[in-house]
């Protein structure tokens, strides 16, 4: 005890940082020592950002952290310091507007936290003082307090278990809003406490608040009577984490570990890192390319000015102002030269970040909205969690998917088994009364069965051994669970309709893996049925209809390192057994060897059959061992510190040396149209990649059976049995088999050309490729530095030569390794990751587009994710449908903001040639501001929002239609330059013409002349006309809201322009358009120049729509669907 | 944006709905199934044209077809304005206003005219309006065309006292304010233009013009408006300001006519509707017709009588007078009517290029579909 108590005199510091040091109920432990009461943070959550007092300065400051915000912030003071063209209301408007409505809505976000804050920091909770029971406020919780529960609500902190309510000292809780599962959990008190929790007196030693939901180290100091302390290990299965909800049990108490910020929830509330979209990319550079035009026209404009001014200086009519005659002449270059920059800079107008974050937000609620992506079977749809990169789902170039649950169905189906190597399969129609059905027995044997005693042992073994809950649906309570084992597992919940038991017609099991539910259940097609679990006490109906009884004593967790499980559990007789479970690779070094060859034979043939196998194998204890493993394990659970290898060691060393019995056989469904969709994705262009954790003949018959290889697909193998072929060293061999391959994939290939059609699926031979982990891993990380680089590249070469590659035996960290290794590959394809696990995980984070599988394995995947669905095949939908037209919607609208911007830019750019110079603008400042946020904003919105080039039906079946805008082809240089190429025609036509009309002002028929403001408003009609025409032009699908919005908006550019210049603006300094518009109007030769120019502007547009149709291989096919008419739409609702 | 959004659902769920209901990007964990509407499913009725050879030729043709006789009227109808110009700047030493525009002081007290001949070919029959013309002028000059106060000038009396700082350096003079301030009323076009027929028998005529109607009409009543409403006498109410440096006369003294004096003088108005381009035309005088029998302007010989008050050499300007018919496009300017034949031209021949191609490309079209 004074070691201990000098320990944490000394070790204080350090211990600090490792751990922090509870005292239960704020009670000195011992109860003669000084407590100390230590400082953590209290229980409020603070998750808004802003108080009322620094939202205007911290919301302007993140605001303005945006280069695009900066940019206008400076053009702005620009506007306001130098004397500028266009007053500082020009750009400062739609500036402030921006920043207005994102600061309301963050503004409103923020007060929504605030008020959800509020609620839960003012919550009232039971805190227990001094054996009386205190309401108070949820924010004053403290680290100590003992806080009392009751059923339903929610746990105010994190807890630590101390009392329950229900007899057996365990409680139920919901993670539903932690991490989405909403099957019960079981908790458990700390084993042997006070029933009175005012006499308790302890402290809590645990590790410093971390952010994974399923781990928790902790130890427990019990003081009683001043003896040495009694000391309990504390898990995962103690703590109550805030945000759950407690449920079946009456009430708790629980002792506050962490509190407010520190909670786990509170820590779990991090985003993501910020995906960025190609598109996004392709933005900045042509932004780069529109701020060197800006520059260069400001430059250019600026020495002109100059070289004009050195002849027409100062004229007597137009004489400088005082304050101009003495500014230092290279002061004046510099704001004349920023001048310009504020004339021009409408070329890259704020407006466009608001429309493409508009486009994402909206458009993304089409995937949510989507009944394509409902599924019946879980009641959701599509989950969007970022709409950042909806466009991206239109250029993916690779998919990696996960095998289980991703590509099949993660829904278990037990076929048959092998018991001492003979063949068991459940057959439908089985005469014999066990409902056992011996087929073909092992090869070369006479069919036989095994004997009756292996038997029941096997099928005793896949009862007992295992992690399942009985779910009575008629019972209210929920009765038993034998573990807490749901790391990161969802439940597999299995309804059955019991063969055997009818009164157990309805029988739920809930289990940490639908394999463990497929196997219980198998066994109870054979007769022997789990019942449940009571107080520690396994139940099973044997074949006799008796009920046997096991005392489960300790369970050897399965993880994915060891790839296997085990009980151990003591029977009626006293007998304490060992039964395991597992991958055969990780039980068949385990077992005594003598059995393993007959097993092997079954377990390889049903894996390339495409079932699931596992190997079960047991193993007699006897009282001196069981009593050291026993030692060992609680040993190893006690450990504050590396836990979780203490126990691994213990696992080991307690598998060893087991009789293995058999194998199981599970057929894991492919998810629907799996097959269809591969094949969907492979006609797109995108190449599919399998990564799995799965071994390699059940993945590669998954592979077949998705089409993914098929009959005539060559198969180039780079695994440990390749490898180990040959007799030579690994290095070598796989020096040499990479060779070989890349000469057969890469070199022998007919040369594939780059660009669009890529055109592997013609060039005869198909290759597959297979590699396993740990070739994977020699590849990756060869031993010469040099190596590496070349395996590297060899690998890659190879990988992209081939139609699809499986990856098996892929640790997670090696999924997201080979998806940097792509992604950073040459040419930086558009990687997707699709996967339903926890193991899936990084491989989401890593690629371009994060793909969550709505599945039975959790929600660590979809939680992770960009975008959620509930089944694989959605995929097909939402990147051949959705992702196309999103990718075709952004990139048109990019192209279409840039080149409206240069063709409202050029003509005033242009006038600078013949004003001197001297920045005067052409258009009015109304217009300025306006042309980009009212006159031309709404129709590419709605655009960017509705447009089918081609219709939704003709995407899904014709899959090749995706490969047109691979490589984000519609936004290379080529178009970007067509575009720009159009907007200067349109701004030369537009000022040129008007400027020949203006070779004689006197345009009415009254003889009266225009001025400038005349000029500039002709220009800027004929500038909104062509540009929303040419946006119709563009549109091929044209729906109400299109019309509303496209006519809509040139009669608000008529009415604004007719109300604008019908008044005298009181707070107007010059009244520049009064009633410039209506006598424009009533002049005929300006609306036939109107007219003249439009149509000469929009003339070689429709003469390029009209001879680019007829090209190209799927033309006439979509020519043929495309013209839906309203009756044809009619008919098909 | 998306983050923030993030946040809020997976916090605060467990204390209302709300959190979740919040939580925009679609991102929502209600299970409900989407709504089957057609604008959610993206299934709108939609018109979805396809423009092909087929569909555009027609209105290529069309095009064509409606251009050509707009483009050959307008055409047509400029050619028939009759128009005629004269310099006066007198550059040439041979001009009759060369000494002058040599000559010239802003001091100089007494006026200095000189008086161009010249012919008109044909007689102008309708009513001639008369134009004086500036070139290298720059009247679209930003500090130029900023240097004015609308607000003096639509009546403000404030403004009439104080004006704007855009008036700058016109804005003040001896400490006065400047009515009208600001660089495009100081530089006000003054040369004063007359013409005067001379009958063939050698009697001079003078042609009347009028100076009313030449401004637009809600600039003369509604933007520009005299100081001090209902006092008529221009002279008070225009107390206490001053002209223009360069003017001679103050703005009350403009025209004799009150409806025609002060800030709603057309002339002025005239002047300040800032040009669009340096080379302009303002409308000066309109030459009403009289009778039905004579032409406004017969043929035969004139003079114009220039009182040359403003100097243009200093910036190597020009000035012109001219005289011009109108029609119902304006005056005369080919550009409409070239521009428009040679656009329907241009349709109607692509029209035939189209038609050419469709009909090849239908052909080949057939044979693919034959071969298959």
């Amino acid at each position: 005890m004074l070691r201990r108590r000098l320990n944490r005199l000394f070790g204080g510091d350090e211990g600090r940082v490792h751990s922090r040091t509870i005292y239960v109920g704020h009670k000195s432990c011992p109860p003669n020592e000084a407590y100390i009461p230590p400082k953590f943070c209290d229980n409020r959550i603070v998750s808004s950002k802003y108080t009322v007092w620094n939202f205007l300065p911290k919301n302007l400051f993140e605001q303005f952290r945006r280069i695009a915000n900066f940019y206008f912030l400076i053009i702005f003071l620009v506007q306001v310091i130098v004397d500028t063209p266009t007053s500082p209301v020009t750009s400062g408007l739609p500036l402030f507007f921006v920043i207005t409505v994102t600061a309301v809505k963050q503004g409103y976000e923020d007060w929504l936290r605030h008020k959800a804050d509020r609620e839960v920091n003012e919550y009232r909770v039971s805190v227990l003082e001094d054996g009386r029971r205190i309401r108070k406020m949820s924010a004053k919780i403290k680290v100590g307090d003992i806080v009392e529960v009751e059923e339903d609500e929610t746990f105010p902190c994190d807890l630590i278990l101390l009392q329950s309510s229900r007899d057996d000292g365990t409680c139920f809780v919901t993670t539903a809003s932690l991490d989405g599962e909403s099957n019960h959990k079981t908790h458990y008190t700390v084993a042997d406490l006070e029933s009175d929790l005012q006499y308790l007196s302890a402290t809590i030693e645990c590790e410093q608040p971390q952010p994974d939901l399923y781990k928790f180290v902790g130890r427990m100091h019990i003081y009683r009577n001043s003896q040495e302390p009694d000391v309990r290990s504390l898990g995962p299965e103690n703590l109550l984490l805030k945000g759950a909800n407690l449920k079946n049990t009456q009430k708790i108490c629980g002792v506050a570990v962490y509190t407010g910020m520190e909670t786990k929830m509170a820590l779990n509330y991090q985003g993501k890192s910020q995906k960025r979209s190609a598109v996004e990319k392709s933005i900045n550079a042509f932004l780069l390319v529109y701020l060197f035009i800006l520059v260069s026209k400001a430059l250019v404009c600026t020495t002109l000015k100059y070289v004009w001014q050195s002849k027409h200086d100062e004229t007597w009519y137009n004489e400088k102002t005082q304050k101009e005659k003495e500014t230092n002449q290279y002061l004046k270059m510099f704001t004349d030269f920023l001048s310009f920059m504020v004339l021009f800079n409408f070329i890259i107008p704020v407006s466009m970040y608001v429309t493409v974050e508009m486009q994402k937000f909206l458009g993304s609620f089409f995937i949510t909205w989507d009944k394509d992506f409902f599924d019946p079977e879980i009641q959701e749809g599509a989950l969007v969690n970022t709409s950042d990169l909806n466009e991206e789902l239109g250029q993916v170039e690779y998919i990696f998917t996960d095998k289980t649950g991703t590509l099949t169905q993660n829904n278990m189906e037990f076929i048959e088994c092998c018991i001492d190597g003979f063949q068991y399969k459940h057959g439908d129609g089985s005469s014999e009364l066990d409902g056992f059905c011996v087929t073909d027995g092992p090869v070369n044997k006479i069919q036989q069965k095994a004997g009756r005693e292996r038997e029941e042992l096997f099928l005793r073994a896949l009862c007992l051994c295992h992690t399942v809950q009985v779910k009575e649906s008629t019972k209210q309570r929920q009765d038993q669970n034998d573990q807490f084992d749901q790391i990161d597992q969802v439940d597999g919940l299995g309804l059955d309709h019991g063969f055997l038991d009818p009164p157990q017609k309805e029988m739920g099991f809930i289990a940490s893996s639908p394999d463990e539910i497929a196997l219980v259940k198998g066994a109870m097609r054979y007769g022997f049925t789990f019942l449940g679990l009571e107080s520690k006490n396994m139940k099973i109906l044997n074949r006799n209809k008796d009920v046997e009884t096991y005392e489960l004593l300790h369970v050897l967790n399965f993880d994915p390192v060891r790839r296997r499980m085990s009980v151990m559990v003591r029977s009626k007789t006293g007998d304490i057994l060992l039964f395991c479970k597992g991958a055969d690779s990780s039980i068949f070094p385990q077992v005594r060897q003598e059995e393993v060859e007959r097993i092997r034979m079954h377990v390889e043939r049903n894996a390339t059959e495409g079932y699931r196998t596992l190997c079960v194998a047991y193993k007699h204890l006897s009282a001196q061992e069981y009593a050291r493993a026993d030692a060992d394990l609680r040993e190893a659970r006690l450990a504050l510190q590396d836990r979780e290898e203490k126990l691994m060691a213990v696992y080991n060393r307690v598998e060893t040396d087991m009789i293995l019995i058999g194998a199981t056989a599970v057929e894991d469904q492919l998810q629907d149209e799996a097959a269809q969709t591969m094949e969907a994705l492979q006609g797109a262009g995108m190449k599919v990649w399998v990564l799995t954790g799965d071994k390699m003949e059940t993945a590669k018959s998954t592979c077949y059976a998705c089409g993914l290889f098929k009959k005539n697909t060559e198969l180039l193998e780079l695994t440990l049995r390749t490898l180990e072929d040959g007799g030579r060293s690994r290095e070598e061999r796989l020096h040499d088999l990479l060779l070989e391959y890349h000469k057969k994939a890469v070199q022998d290939a007919p040369p594939v050309k780059l660009g669009i059609t890529r055109s592997w699926s013609v060039a005869g031979h198909d290759y597959g490729f297979i590699i396993d982990g740990a070739s994977l891993s020699m590849v990756l990380s060869s031993s010469s530095e040099p190596n590496s680089r070349r395996y590297k590249n060899l690998f890659l070469q190879i990988c992209q030569n081939c139609t699809s590659v499986l990856c098996c035996r892929m640790a997670p960290l090696q999924k997201a390794q080979i998806v940097k290794l792509v992604k950073n590959s040459k040419g930086n394809p558009i990687t997707l990751s699709i996967g339903d696990g926890a193991n899936d995980v990084s491989m989401i984070l890593e690629a371009h587009v994060g793909i969550g599988i709505k599945g039975k394995e959790g929600r660590q995947a979809v939680k992770n994710s960009d975008y959620a669905i509930p089944k694989l095949k959605h995929l097909k939908k939402l990147l051949l449908a959705h992702g196309h037209l999103y990718y075709v919607r952004i990139a048109h609208l990019v192209q279409y903001f840039f080149y409206k911007n240069l063709c409202f830019i050029l003509p005033q750019f242009l006038y600078q040639f013949f004003c001197g110079y001297s920045q005067q603008p052409l258009y009015d400042a109304a217009y300025l501001t306006m042309y980009n946020i009212c006159f031309t904003s709404m129709p590419i919105l709605a655009y960017s929002l509705l447009e089918q080039h081609i219709c939704i039906e003709v995407l899904l079946e014709h899959s090749t239609l995706y490969r047109d805008i691979a490589k984000n082809a519609m936004l290379r240089w080529k178009l970007f330059l067509y575009w720009t190429a159009l907007g200067i025609f349109h701004g030369l036509v537009f000022f040129f013409g008007v400027r020949f009309l203006f070779s004689n002002p006197a345009l009415q028929d009254n003889g009266q002349v225009f001025g400038n403001w005349s000029y500039g408003t002709i220009v800027f009609t004929v500038l909104v006309f062509t540009v929303t025409l040419k946006l119709a032009l563009d549109t091929r699908h044209w729906t109400w809201i299109n019309h509303f919005v496209i006519w809509g908006s040139l009669a608000f550019y008529v009415f604004f322009s007719f109300f604008w210049g019908g008044i005298i603006w009181p707070f107007l300094k010059h009244q520049r358009l009064y009633f410039v518009f209506a006598n424009m109007l009533s002049s005929v030769s300006a609306w036939l120049v109107i007219i003249l120019l439009i149509l000469l502007s929009l003339l070689p547009e429709i003469l390029l729509v009209v001879l680019r149709k007829p090209r190209g291989p799927h033309a006439r096919q979509i020519a043929a669907v495309t013209p839906l008419s309203y009756k044809h739409l009619k008919e098909r609702e | 944006m998306m983050a923030s959004s993030y946040k809020d659902e997976d916090g605060h769920i467990t204390v209302s709905g709300s959190g979740a209901a919040a939580g925009g990007g679609g991102g929502s964990l209600r299970s409900k199934k989407p709504e089957n509407t057609a604008f959610k499913q993206q299934r709108l009725p939609a018109w979805q044209p396809i423009l092909t050879a087929g569909t555009v030729l027609p209105a290529f043709f069309i095009i064509g077809l409606m251009f050509i006789p707009i483009g050959i009227g307008l055409y047509v109808t400029s050619n028939n304005i009759k128009e005629f110009e004269v310099d006066y700047t007198g550059v040439e030493m041979s001009s009759p206003c060369f000494t002058c525009s040599q000559n010239f002081s802003w001091n100089s007290t007494k006026p200095c005219t000189c008086s161009v001949p010249f012919h008109l070919d044909q007689p102008y029959e309708s009513n001639v309006f008369m134009y004086y013309g500036l070139s290298n002028f720059y009247q679209n000059h930003r500090r130029y065309v900023k240097s004015r106060d609308d607000s003096q000038l639509n009546g403000n009396e404030e403004s009439l006292r104080k004006p704007s700082k855009e008036c700058e350096p016109y804005a003040k003079s001896n400490n006065k304010p400047i009515a009208p301030c600001g660089a495009i009323a100081n530089s006000m076009f003054n040369d004063s233009l007359e013409l005067i027929y001379i009958d063939p028998n050698g009697t001079k005529v003078q042609i009347p013009l009028t100076a009313t109607g030449i401004a637009w009409w809600t600039d003369k009543h509604v933007k520009f408006r005299n100081p001090g409403a209902e006092n008529t006498n221009l002279t008070v109410v225009f107390q206490g300001t001053t002209r223009p440096v360069n003017w001679r006369r103050p703005v009350f003294q403009l025209d004799s006519d009150p409806d025609n004096n002060g800030f709603i003088n057309e002339d002025f108005i005239v002047w300040m509707r800032t040009a669009a381009l340096p080379t302009f035309r303002k409308l000066y005088r309109i030459i009403q017709r009289r009778s039905n029998v004579h032409p406004t302007l017969p043929r035969g010989n004139y003079t114009l009588e220039v009182v040359y008050n403003y100097p243009v050499r200093s910036f190597e300007g020009r000035k012109r007078m001219i005289l011009s018919t109108i029609s119902w496009m304006g005056g005369k300017n080919p550009f409409l009517g070239i521009a428009y034949v040679s656009v329907g031209s241009v349709c109607f021949l692509l029209g035939v290029l189209l038609l050419i191609i469709h009909h090849k490309y239908g052909n080949r079209n057939n044979a693919a579909e034959i071969s298959h």
